[in-house]
């Protein structure tokens, strides 16, 4: 491919001075990178809560939080042994929430979508780059709306909202009356604009600013994906939106939307947010295939294996998405035939994602494997994201599921997907596109390094969790019967392992910048064909002045 | 902003971003409404279905009795700030599948002032909820009692004949009829005050 397209001048027209640069910034890159970073801070204040959470169910009993209680909330005597079981339960939502909306949200659709779209479909910026500028600015006041909800009352003489990522009726409206529960709506309401905000931007941006000759079908995946993801946004977080409004006002308003008391039914809710929420887990998962696939076909030496089977397959994952959401209700009563229904639609999702998966394996197959480090978090996702896929065709049986609900099976589920798929694909996007973004190599080493700690410590955190929930251990409690000791230490040693991982990572991001080695417009050779791979390393700040010839 | 950068911008817009953003917002609005109209559409859709143990209202009584019988367990509750004594006058009864039947259900205001109750109800099974008519019953009406007020209130029902067709009910053979009595209040108060503390004593 020619590389002459890329040719630039040298008056590139940054903004000068810190506050212009990057609080003015109306530039896709740099709107990107603070994603890139906000997303690494949630991820690290969110990955805490989990490693305290794992740290209390190391053993029986109850070991930190009634000393964190009384540490973070000052309660006293017997108290904080109550206290600290309601914090324990404000750590599963709030880790929850920033996990989701805080983390693998940012990273993948604000970051990489954001540093890779434009180039490439060959569009010089965002369709709106102003809106833009909005989106990512919205994310920081929702997160610090959260995160201070985690310290204001929630029920009486508690602190912080703990009735888990889900806030069903009535815990979430009845049951915790101050004001932390409303703290966290109003945090998920901003949220919720600004990627609906970003979604339209997307949609825009794809549909009318791609290049003379790159139609869709000729669009790279990852395109394809955020694509996708954009609609799903547009669709099904106005659902949320309206829910959770429908609690705020159930709250403080005296509507009785969620309220049996005046004609209302708590089970709308979950039919509302599941709507949503169903959606919302392909909105994590679906970036992620797109950069898995890039990464496989680069290191394949290949272009990927049935090209359109894999966009339409992303297609058919986010249609039939928003038809399966009660699968996440089989246990409030749905009739059996309502359960047939649910439980077939369910099963019809493995189908397109069997396809990307059997087409990922034959990009390999035959191909002219390296094994670098992206390579390897493209296959670690593949073989994890498989095995949580696994596992969800268990629970999507209406039969089983109603032993497996609300146990840690069902947190070893969706946590081999989201965790340690979206997580992966996370990642694998980082190193792949690491001295593109910022034109340092990385060292080999410790990204290796990280990645076997990372994959070793996540198996041994989650793995076990299957034994535990198939022996009926319950999810969101913070103590457990002798009998599930075993399986929750060592699920408790991965975690720390886990942890290490991260340090490895946060150091390996620094002594890439220190080092200083330059990676050059292209490190990964003729299997990475995408338009990227054509401009220089880091990226021009106005990129396509020249627009790119597509073959 | 620089100039530069609107300019550039402004220059290669095309001029279909503004349809595709107006397109985009109706999604939004709509989803949004759709959120909505949720509401109504589903207690229109628990109402037609007997979906969650929605029971039916008749006016008609059945035309045809079967020889099966039916258990019928009478439940009755009553919700915080409600200093009711409600209860059905029988906790069970035995019922042939057609017949209609009056069954009652009595409340005493056990408080010193004057209360008003509302009630709501439904069925368990909640698949029972569609096979469970109605002819005359005291739901969702609000009644207010004087303290040491009693008040029977009645409700007349009949199990349909055609329940013993639906595969998903045929083997059920005690449905349960539950009444919750809730404090009536013109105005719920505004997310209550959370408990100070240092004063809270149920920690």
């Amino acid at each position: 491919m020619a590389g002459t397209a890329a040719a630039h001048d040298h008056h590139d027209h940054k903004p000068q001075g810190f506050v212009r640069r990057w609080m003015y910034s109306t530039n896709h890159k740099d709107i990107g990178t603070l994603y890139l970073i906000f997303a690494i801070i949630a991820g690290v204040i969110g990955g805490l809560l989990s490693v305290a959470m794992r740290a209390e169910l190391q053993e029986p009993g109850i070991q930190i939080f009634h000393g964190l209680a009384s540490m973070v909330y000052g309660f006293e005597g017997d108290s904080a042994i109550d206290g600290g079981k309601h914090m324990y339960n404000v750590f599963t939502t709030a880790h929850g929430l920033i996990m989701i909306f805080f983390m693998v949200m940012p990273a993948l659709i604000g970051g990489f979508a954001n540093w890779m779209v434009p180039i490439m479909i060959g569009a010089p910026d965002m369709a709106f780059p102003r809106m833009n500028n909005i989106s990512f600015w919205l994310l920081p006041p929702a997160f610090l709306l959260l995160l201070l909800s985690m310290f204001v009352e929630g029920p009486a003489g508690s602190y912080g909202t703990g009735g888990g990522w889900t806030i069903y009726p009535p815990l979430s409206t009845s049951g915790q009356p101050g004001p932390a529960m409303d703290f966290a709506i109003l945090s998920l309401h901003i949220a919720g604009a600004s990627s609906i905000l970003g979604a339209i931007n997307f949609i825009t941006t794809i549909l009318n600013m791609r290049a003379p000759g790159m139609t869709l079908h000729k669009m790279p995946l990852f395109a394809w994906s955020v694509l996708v993801t954009a609609f799903l946004l547009l669709l099904s977080l106005p659902v949320l939106a309206g829910g959770i409004t429908m609690l705020l006002t159930d709250r403080n308003f005296g509507t009785t939307f969620f309220a049996p008391e005046g004609g209302g039914d708590p089970i709308l809710f979950q039919h509302l947010f599941w709507f949503f929420g169903h959606p919302e887990v392909y909105i994590l998962i679906l970036p992620a295939f797109g950069i898995v696939s890039h990464i496989v076909s680069t290191f394949s030496r290949k272009p990927i294996f049935g090209y359109l089977g894999m966009a339409y397959a992303m297609v058919a994952i986010g249609a039939v998405g928003f038809i399966v959401w009660a699968h996440h209700m089989y246990t409030v009563g749905l009739s059996l035939n309502t359960q047939r229904y649910f439980v077939f639609a369910t099963m019809v999702i493995a189908v397109p994602t069997g396809i990307k998966i059997f087409s990922w394996i034959a990009t390999m197959w035959g191909g002219s494997l390296s094994m670098r480090t992206p390579m390897l978090w493209a296959i670690g996702f593949i073989f994890l994201f498989t095995v949580g896929g696994v596992t969800g065709v268990q629970l999507a049986n209406a039969g089983l599921d109603r032993a497996f609900h609300d146990t840690y099976y069902v947190v070893a589920h969706f946590h081999y997907v989201l965790s340690l798929g979206a997580v992966f694909g996370i990642f694998a996007g980082w190193y792949y596109w690491f001295p593109k973004m910022f034109g340092y190599m990385y060292s080999p080493f410790i990204a290796r390094t990280h990645f076997w700690v990372t994959f070793i410590g996540v198996n041994l955190v989650f793995f076990p969790q299957h034994f535990l929930g198939l022996a009926g251990m319950p999810r969101r409690y913070i103590d457990y019967p002798d009998a599930f000791a075993g399986w929750n230490a060592i699920s408790s040693y991965g975690s720390y392992i886990s942890g290490v991982g991260v340090l490895i990572f946060l150091y390996g991001v620094w002594e890439a910048f220190r080092g200083k080695r330059v990676a050059g417009d292209n490190p990964w050779g003729e299997g990475a064909t995408t338009l990227e791979w054509q401009l220089s390393s880091p990226p021009p700040y106005h990129q396509w002045e020249k627009l790119p010839h597509i073959r | 902003m620089r100039s530069e950068e609107t300019g550039k911008t402004k220059k290669d817009m095309p001029s279909g971003n503004g349809r595709i953003v107006v397109i985009c917002a109706a999604f939004v609005a709509g989803m949004v409404g759709m959120s909505y109209a949720a509401v109504p559409l589903y207690s229109l859709f628990c109402q037609v279905t007997g979906y969650g143990g929605t029971t039916q209202r008749v006016t008609q009584e059945s035309d045809r009795v079967l020889d099966r019988t039916v258990k019928v367990h009478f439940d009755a509750n009553t919700g915080n700030g409600l200093n009711w004594e409600f209860g059905p006058k029988t906790r069970e009864i035995e019922i042939r599948i057609g017949e209609t039947v009056r069954a009652d259900y009595v409340a005493v205001n056990r408080s010193s002032r004057p209360l008003t109750g509302q009630a709501t109800y439904n069925v368990t099974p909640q698949a029972a909820g569609a096979y469970f008519n109605k002819v005359e019953c005291f739901c969702f009406t609000e009644t207010t009692l004087a303290p040491g007020e009693k008040l029977e209130m009645p409700v007349t029902f009949f199990v349909d004949p055609d329940i013993v067709n639906d595969e998903n009910i045929a083997h059920v053979t005690t449905i349960t009829l539950s009444y919750t009595f809730y404090p009536y209040e013109k105005e719920k108060p505004v997310a209550a005050a959370p408990v100070p503390v240092q004063d809270n004593t149920q920690l």
